[in-house]
């Protein structure tokens, strides 16, 4: 690793945001460079020192009181608002503000109502970004039982941990991930030089649904749920069915439910 | 409709975030409360559209559009318009290490420093600083793409380290 590429990431690795293997990179890249290091203990500085500052706004007693106090009882009460500090709210801009709140504040209302397109092209993007650098996997090993306990102690789910070593497809870990604003397991396997992410999390509702495929932008990107999970597979590989296949086929690790 | 009960577990104890969000986006603190009350109220009105994923994440979200949606002067920064490509790599000098050192440790002359920011540098600044949000959660709040809240908490604080250490601007 050189220079330009260490210190693009050097904000990644004051931030934790990287994989073992790339901060093992930029811990090497630093112990060799002077220059880098130099850089590097500044910006460590700077964070310790924000952190340190007592900087943080802490919310006055009052305050939640006040919210308290104008949290309505029953469905049909008006928000309250404190118009003279902010004249001239019309109807309109309180509506769009609304609006505006709905779309932005919950994308999981919007990604159930819309199906599941919008969540394929999230799993989508986050499977290219996994690959790209910062965050591929967090439990790097092919041992379900190692996997398996990781999670555990990390979600308030099950996720479902299948060696599929035999079939080609090599489990090499796993991490947390975030999709619609859940919390979503990802197993990460490998086909020969194809990765393939597999996000699961607890669907709603009890009934099961058939892998329907998906393509975006080349990837292919294979949904199904059963057993009250939702599973989603991301890959570029053509082998996605055979992998979707053989994951349902093969004997689940079974844990107690959470 | 929400109960108190579990808005009280899910959404309140997140009040602190809340304020320290709104009070850096603000300035001061009677926008900032203003900002958290309105946020709060629409977050209870939502909360039935609230699937159990984090709280915390959720209200900031709302904090963050109620703020930008109040002061509709700044409406524009809440969407992704600013332009980093233009500001790619604008700032490659290191700052003085040592001044940077004796400066940052006044606390005082941080919270001066960070206050000149832009909005944008400061809301990424004091999520990932004093809420220790993730990347992801970072980019979950501001609407922004993971790698666009790599890239600009990197100039936030290139920016931050040359306030400190720069010359002062005019209060």
């Amino acid at each position: 690793m050189n220079c330009l590429e260490a210190r693009a990431l050097l904000h990644a690795y004051l931030d934790d945001e990287l994989d073992a293997a790339r901060s093992a990179e930029i811990a090497q890249h630093l112990s060799a460079c002077a220059e880098c290091m130099v850089r590097y203990r500044a910006l460590e500085k700077l964070q310790q020192s924000l952190r340190v500052s007592q900087l943080r706004h802490a919310a006055p007693a009052a305050l939640a009181a006040r919210i308290r106090a104008h949290l309505p009882e029953e469905t049909r009460v008006r928000i309250q608002r404190r118009s003279w500090r902010w004249p001239a709210l019309s109807a309109a801009l309180a509506a769009s503000l609304l609006i505006a709140v709905a779309i932005a504040g919950w994308q999981a209302v919007q990604l159930r109502a819309q199906g599941a397109d919008a969540l394929v092209t999230e799993a989508v993007s986050d499977h290219v970004r996994s690959l790209l650098a910062s965050h591929l996997i967090d439990v790097r090993s092919s041992d379900q039982h190692t996997v398996k306990p990781w999670f555990d102690g990390r979600l308030d789910f099950s996720p479902q941990v299948k060696d599929l070593g035999a079939q080609g497809f090599e489990l090499i870990g796993g991490r947390l991930d975030v999709l619609g604003d859940e919390r979503v397991a990802a197993l990460v396997y490998k086909r020969h030089l194809h990765m393939i992410n597999l996000f699961q999390w607890p669907a709603n509702g009890a009934s099961s649904e058939e892998p329907q495929e998906q393509t975006r932008n080349g990837y292919h990107a294979i949904g199904w749920r059963e057993g009250g999970m939702q599973f989603l597979a991301v890959s570029d590989t053509a082998d996605l069915n055979a992998f979707v296949q053989d994951f349902r086929a093969a004997a689940p690790l079974r844990s107690e439910p959470r | 409709m929400a109960t108190r009960a579990q808005f009280e577990a899910n959404v309140m104890q997140h009040l602190d975030a809340a304020f320290n969000l709104a009070r850096w986006l603000a300035r001061n603190d009677a926008d900032a409360e203003d900002v958290v009350q309105e946020a709060a109220l629409r977050a209870f009105r939502y909360y039935d559209g609230f699937r159990g994923g984090n709280a915390r994440v959720w209200l900031l979200t709302i904090v963050r559009n109620t703020f930008y949606s109040l002061h509709a002067s700044s409406a524009a920064k809440m969407t992704e318009s600013y332009d980093e490509a233009l500001h790619e790599r604008a700032d490659e000098h290191t700052p003085d290490p040592e001044a940077l050192l004796s400066r940052a440790s006044d606390a005082a002359q941080v919270r001066a420093a960070l206050e000149r920011l832009p909005s944008e540098y400061r809301e990424v600044l004091a999520l990932r600083e004093f809420e220790e949000c993730s990347y992801k959660e970072i980019a979950s709040i501001t609407g922004l793409k993971i790698g666009t809240v790599m890239s600009r908490l990197a100039r936030a604080r290139e920016r931050l380290a040359n306030e400190l250490t720069g010359e002062e601007t005019s209060p």
